[in-house]
């Protein structure tokens, strides 16, 4: 076993999962369409007043990108599941944590990268000042990769139940709120000019975190999962 | 590699599984050597796919353990998963992409031989679907590219569940020859089937389940 065929391995497995998704285009767009909608009916919803939409924009992105998250999380293992692909992972002869990784890697790159790039449109629609646009940026580079860390292990623990939906999201999502509330109180921050170094450390120690856990955590539960 | 196929064997020591309250088995022993081939026989519901996942790693007995060679494979891991390849009840292949695309994913999961992708196509009766998503497949060309998966890597031991699901006998042939070529070339085979299992050249021992 050397390092050359585990990054073999890890390469593969994003490059196929990607493929994947190129090849079921209208499942992959469904969270990013959710995304655009629920951030552009905002502004018709409670009416064209500049000052509260950027008041509530910040919260609302965020809102919009987290829900989206836990919209599509449940891809990130259900058809290997079914398909009886998650057992070959397990079989391997390369850690299952680092296929984990290659796995939530493939899915944030199909799912999360898309919202990161449409912000700064959303941004501007909602009438956000160009700072503040900026922030939203960069905390949706750093907290959309913590999403998916963090749902993988939810979807790990609950991918053997028929219907985990609903257990997958009461699990997820209080897990979810302090990134939003950091990531949101950040670009509201930066939105009033004021610094937001703390508030961005924050929340890239929160990646580092699930960044060096999730893997290891989800590995595990996959396994009981699976027994 | 090499060595290794020649010197380990997959041991069962006390094994017992319970499945809601029913044993399903208990204090069952066995020692499958290089060369032969374990054949599992039973009713359904006998716990022959449950003796099977005991034996890859993915269930854990209620007691007793699985040695290979002369460890538990629980504490080998990846080390005992590297000589082992394994074909469940569900394919492990995915629909939408290419024969060809799936057997490359199945050998980087594993330790990659010499065998190009192309030839463990024609070896299952596939050539010539390299580039048709699978979905497009019949369920029986489906099985085999599933078991082709054995081809691609390099491990001594097979352990398949109901290989001959929906194959006809041409098909079940092409499998038979395959398996035969294993054992007789050292590997070791661990099978549950509903068919009667024909191989010629091979020491057969038989576990009946349900006795």
């Amino acid at each position: 076993m050397n390092s050359d065929s585990l990054t073999r391995a890890f390469v593969i497995l994003i490059r196929r999962d990607l493929m994947l998704a190129v090849r079921h285009r209208a499942e992959m767009a469904n969270p990013i369409l959710f995304f655009v909608l629920v951030t552009s009916l905002f502004p018709l919803g409670i009416g064209a007043n500049p000052a509260l939409l950027q008041a509530v924009a910040p919260g609302v992105i965020w809102v919009a990108a987290l829900l989206a998250a836990l919209l599509s999380i449940e891809n990130v293992f259900r058809s290997d599941f079914e398909d009886g692909s998650l057992e070959q992972y397990l079989l391997s002869s390369h850690p299952l944590s680092v296929l984990v990784l290659a796995k939530i890697t493939a899915h944030w790159l199909v799912t999360g990268l898309p919202l990161l790039l449409i912000s700064p449109l959303l941004g501007i629609l909602m009438g956000l000042p160009v700072d503040a646009i900026k922030i939203l940026f960069i905390t949706l580079l750093l907290g959309t990769p913590v999403l998916s860390l963090i749902g993988a292990v939810g979807v790990a623990l609950t991918v053997g139940l028929r219907k985990g939906g609903m257990i997958l999201s009461l699990l997820v999502l209080p897990l979810y709120v302090p990134v939003l509330i950091f990531a949101s109180s950040a670009v509201d921050t930066a939105a009033t000019g004021l610094p937001v170094t703390a508030h961005l450390s924050l929340i890239a120690a929160l990646l580092l975190l699930a960044l060096s856990l999730s893997p290891f955590a989800t590995a595990a539960a996959l396994r009981v999962s699976l027994s | 590699m090499t060595q290794s196929k020649d010197t380990a064997a997959l041991a069962a020591h006390a094994l017992e599984c319970i499945r809601d309250d029913r044993t399903l088995f208990s204090n069952l022993d066995f020692r499958l050597e290089a060369g032969s081939a374990l054949i599992l026989e039973g009713r359904n519901g006998s716990g022959k796919t449950s003796l099977l996942r005991i034996l890859c790693g993915i269930r854990l007995p209620d007691a007793g353990t699985v040695t290979w060679g002369d460890t538990a494979i629980d504490k080998l891991g990846p080390d005992y998963h590297m000589h082992m390849a394994y074909i469940g009840h569900r394919d492990g292949i995915k629909l939408d992409l290419t024969p060809l695309e799936n057997l490359a994913m199945a050998r980087a999961l594993g330790m990659p031989n010499d065998i190009t992708l192309e030839a463990a196509l024609a070896k299952v009766d596939l050539a010539g679907y390299e580039d048709v998503l699978t979905r497009n497949l019949s369920a029986g060309q489906q099985r085999r590219l599933a078991l082709a998966r054995l081809l691609v890597t390099d491990t001594s031991l097979w352990i398949l569940d109901e290989p001959f699901t929906s194959l006809d006998v041409h098909g079940i042939s092409v499998i038979e020859e395959l398996l035969d070529a294993h054992t007789t070339s050292g590997g070791m085979l661990a099978v549950t089937s509903h068919h009667a299992v024909n191989l010629q050249n091979t020491t057969v021992q038989r576990i009946n389940l349900s006795a």
